[in-house]
């Protein structure tokens, strides 16, 4: 019963007006890299999955768009829960993904393994969805890139040490590549493929 | 046939927004670079901001103040269509001011007044791809961004050099975002493409009968085409505007009579009005007379 | 003083009230009903439905009145229509081999199973103005034979003695796809081709169609069969774990047989050409299967040396609420581009002049 009820529980009560504003927030974080957005509407999906990664769920997802969900995510109530609410069906490989998401200090595995799109169809590339401690606070690193004036420093905690090897090698293989969208609780930083880091000095 | 106009918020279904957004934020992710996206019948003609009009539905919410603009002017009768639309079907607040939109819906212009943090300009594009009437074929030009060959485009506009002295191309001229893709402006007079570098505003575009959706961040390079020793330059006027006495704007061709008369004004009416508010005036502004008045008239 | 243009508004509302007043004509006659425009102007209905991919009699009426009997904005008005309509599942194929015939032609055979069925035609009609029409005379009921059996396909008579390929297969799993919901690319699978043939313009097609006739992509057709009935549609539904028929609806489907020398990988038969269309539209459905004939290049490897064998081209420019869209466009206010095209050629002409100073001379004491 508390499983069913999980599953059915949690999306936008107001699905247009509330996917409308989500989607905003995350493109005006796409188009200002480094920013941090606060949603202003949240979904309560099943644990481990945060709200906003949740609520990034219901506004992008559907269909047409394979998911993948990390080894905890999987073992979950998520999957249904992203099933019941916007009929994404769970993707087979991570190159088959539209969309993955990664919970709270989940492993985050290399980006090379997921869609990276072709040198002809550079868009057809995984959107990653990282939930973290905290959006600030962690190793501050120095962001530059299309969106940002100059430079921002962005410093979300609890990302794996490796975080950067994996960015930078991302980067190198542009317009190929991934795009990552980081949350916690209610709030998201989006790192377009373009945006370039390095450990400030 | 009685609930035939049950039409969701701003016309799209919520699958077909999803669809939009999704290829709005991997627009956003490749500056320049063009999104296949499955467009969908609008019910207005193909060519007339099929492409600029799914956009504008899809980022739309009911917060936006939306401005709609066609030659730069907010009363032409397309830009009077699509903005009654949204009316309609979004119920949404519209402006004619820039300042005060915080979406602007536009074909063929740039507004004069800068755009700032906030403010997204989504522009009707007829086609999308720069190298279209160099190489008809998409499997071709997908091939050229793909290998960053654009050799071509620089050989026709030397070509141009070569024939004229000058490069002969006045408007959707073509530009490069950061440095990788070449990208067309969509029909803006080249007077416009400085505008585009550096902006402070999110720039969208979208092309509804050949499908695709592209964008240029904020803060992003966009370089117009050009060669070191005929470098890039814009359309320069000799007066300023007749109205409101502006000068550095993009000005119309006004035809008064049939022996000649012609008066230069901006084709920027916002921007035009706002300096005449503010106490600016032009030539035929200056010294308005009773008898010319009517003339006129 | 001057005064820019203003009113857009009102002139756009003047403007649609004056349309409704032509539309509706001289008053003292009796208002056309849209069951007349489904009974008495039939075909129009089917080419408004065909090309807009919407079924429906009498929405697709509705269209050719509201766009006062103009074919291409009544297609544009249905199809914004359609664009708005939810999905609540796919249809299981129709099987037209079921099909409840009513006109049946082979140009392949004297005779064969099922005879020739020539049913509601023009073919034969003496195209001379029949003045009967002029008035409402009395016309004579025609009641039809309910058909026995169904009626086999003269591909079927071929496929038997193995002389032509296959029926179309698509590889396993294959999903058909939908032009309509998909971004578009090239080079385009043989379903997605045919879906933008079958929603394409008929004038188009049959122009293209005409042009491997005269030699431009040559195919050597035959009329295979033409066949026009009803179908049934089913759909598949989950919860039951069989389908449902949903309906019966009347299309066009013509097999269009034409020679192949064969290959290395395959034997010398025949091939096929393939067009289905809503309603009744020979015209359409023939054009449709030659120019589906003449873009399988790639799969006889025939080099391509015409127009209607060329895909993007075909595909790219067969769709007219697309073109005539992009045609019309042009009136739409251009003044922006315009003026910069002007000082280009203002700049280009004082170049000239200058660099023929002679005649600028005389140009100027004639003025």
């Amino acid at each position: 019963m508390a499983v069913q009820s999980q599953i059915y529980a949690g999306a936008f009560a107001d699905p247009v007006f509330e996917a409308q504003s989500v989607f905003r927030t995350l493109m005006d974080c796409f188009a200002r890299p480094g920013t941090i957005g606060r949603l202003a509407s949240a979904a309560s999906p099943p644990s481990p999955l945060g709200r906003a990664s949740g609520a990034v769920a219901l506004t992008l997802c559907d269909h047409d768009t394979p998911v993948w969900l990390s080894p905890a995510l999987s073992k979950s109530a998520v999957p249904q829960w992203i099933a019941f609410h916007t009929g994404a069906g769970m993707a087979e490989a991570k190159d088959e993904a539209r969309f993955g998401f990664v919970e709270t200090g989940g492993t985050v595995p290399g980006f090379d393994q997921f869609a990276l799109g072709t040198q002809e169809y550079p868009d057809r590339s995984t959107t990653l969805v990282i939930e973290v401690e905290a959006l600030k606070g962690g190793q501050p690193l120095v962001a530059r890139g299309p969106g940002i004036k100059n430079e921002i420093v962005v410093a979300p905690k609890g990302l794996p040490d490796v975080f950067l090897d994996f960015w930078t090698a991302n980067r190198a293989i542009f317009p190929r590549g991934v795009d990552l969208i980081l949350t916690a609780r209610d709030a998201v930083l989006c790192l377009p493929r373009t945006t370039r880091l390095a450990i400030e000095e | 046939m009685n609930d035939l106009a049950a039409y969701n918020f701003a016309y799209l279904d919520e699958q077909t927004k999803r669809m939009i957004r999704r290829a709005i934020l991997k627009a956003i992710a490749i500056p320049g670079y063009q999104v296949p996206f499955a467009s969908r019948e609008m019910p207005m003609p193909y060519g007339w901001g099929t492409g600029g009009v799914q956009v504008t539905a899809s980022i739309l919410g009911p917060d936006d103040v939306l401005k709609v603009i066609d030659q730069g002017a907010d009363d032409t009768t397309n830009a009077v269509s699509i903005r009654a639309f949204f009316q309609k079907v979004a119920n949404v607040a519209v402006t004619t001011k820039t300042k005060e939109a915080t979406i602007i819906q536009t074909r063929h212009r740039i507004p004069e007044e800068p755009l700032r943090e906030g403010q997204t300009l989504v522009y009707q594009v007829p086609i999308p791809e720069p190298l279209r009437f160099l190489e008809p074929r998409e499997t071709e030009t997908r091939k050229m961004h793909a290998l960053e060959e654009y050799g071509l485009m620089h050989v026709k506009l030397y070509e141009d050099i070569a024939r004229n002295g000058h490069i002969a191309t006045t408007y959707a001229y073509p530009v490069k975002v950061e440095d990788r893709y070449v990208m067309d402006p969509s029909p803006t007079p080249k007077f416009d493409n400085p505008k585009m570098h550096m902006s402070e505003a999110l720039q969208l575009f979208g092309a509804g009968r050949e499908k695709r959706i592209y964008a240029v961040p904020p803060y992003t390079q966009v370089v117009s085409l050009d060669f070191e020793d005929h470098p890039f330059e814009v359309q320069k006027f000799d007066k300023p505007c007749a109205l409101c006495g502006a000068e550095n704007v993009y000005l119309d061709e006004v035809v008064l009579d049939d022996k000649g008369g012609r008066m230069f004004v901006c084709s920027d009416t916002d921007h035009c009005e706002d300096r005449r508010a503010h106490g600016h005036a032009g030539a035929l502004l200056a010294r308005p007379t009773q008898e010319s008045q009517e003339a006129a008239e | 003083m001057y005064v820019a243009v203003k009113g857009g508004e009102a002139a756009i509302a003047n403007a649609h009230r004056l349309l409704a007043d032509r539309r509706r004509g001289e008053r003292s006659l009796p208002s056309i009903t849209i069951e007349q425009v489904v009974e008495q102007l039939g075909l129009a209905v089917d080419r408004v439905m065909a090309e807009a991919s919407l079924y429906d009699r009498a929405l697709a009426a509705l269209a050719v009145r509201q766009a006062r009997g103009d074919m291409i904005e009544a297609i544009f008005i249905l199809r914004a229509y359609r664009t708005t309509l939810p999905r609540f599942g796919y249809a299981e194929p129709i099987d037209t081999a079921n099909m409840k015939i009513e006109r049946r032609v082979s140009a392949t055979y004297k005779d064969l199973p099922g005879g020739q069925l020539l049913g509601p035609t023009f073919d034969y009609t003496h195209r001379l103005l029949d003045p009967s029409l002029l008035g409402d005379e009395p016309v004579e009921e025609v009641a039809l034979k309910e058909p026995s059996e169904p009626v086999m396909r003269v591909s079927d008579i071929l496929d038997g003695e193995g002389l032509i390929e296959g029926d179309g297969e698509m590889p396993e799993g294959h999903v058909a796809g939908d032009l309509t919901r998909e971004p578009m690319e090239f080079p385009m699978a043989r379903d997605l081709r045919l879906q933008a043939l079958a929603r394409g313009d008929e004038g188009f097609l049959l122009a293209l169609a005409y042009s491997t006739q005269r030699g431009y992509g040559r195919t050597h057709p035959f009329v295979g069969e033409i066949r026009i009935g009803e179908v049934e549609v089913e759909l598949e539904l989950p919860e039951l774990g069989f389908a449902v028929s949903l309906g019966v609806i009347r299309v066009t489907e013509c097999q269009m047989v034409s020679q192949f020398k064969g290959s290395a990988k395959q034997p010398p038969q025949f091939t096929r050409g393939y067009g289905l269309v809503f309603g009744q539209s020979e015209r359409k459905a023939m054009s449709m299967s030659l120019v589906d004939r003449a873009l399988r290049t790639d799969e006889f490897s025939e080099d391509i040396v015409a127009p209607a064998q060329d895909q993007e081209f075909v595909i790219s420019h067969a769709d007219n609420v697309q073109a005539t869209g992009f045609v019309e466009h042009l009136k739409l206010p251009h003044y922006v581009d315009f003026q910069a095209e002007l000082d280009l050629v203002r700049r280009m002409r004082r170049e000239y002049e200058t660099a023929h100073g002679g005649e600028d001379g005389m140009k100027e004491a004639a003025e």
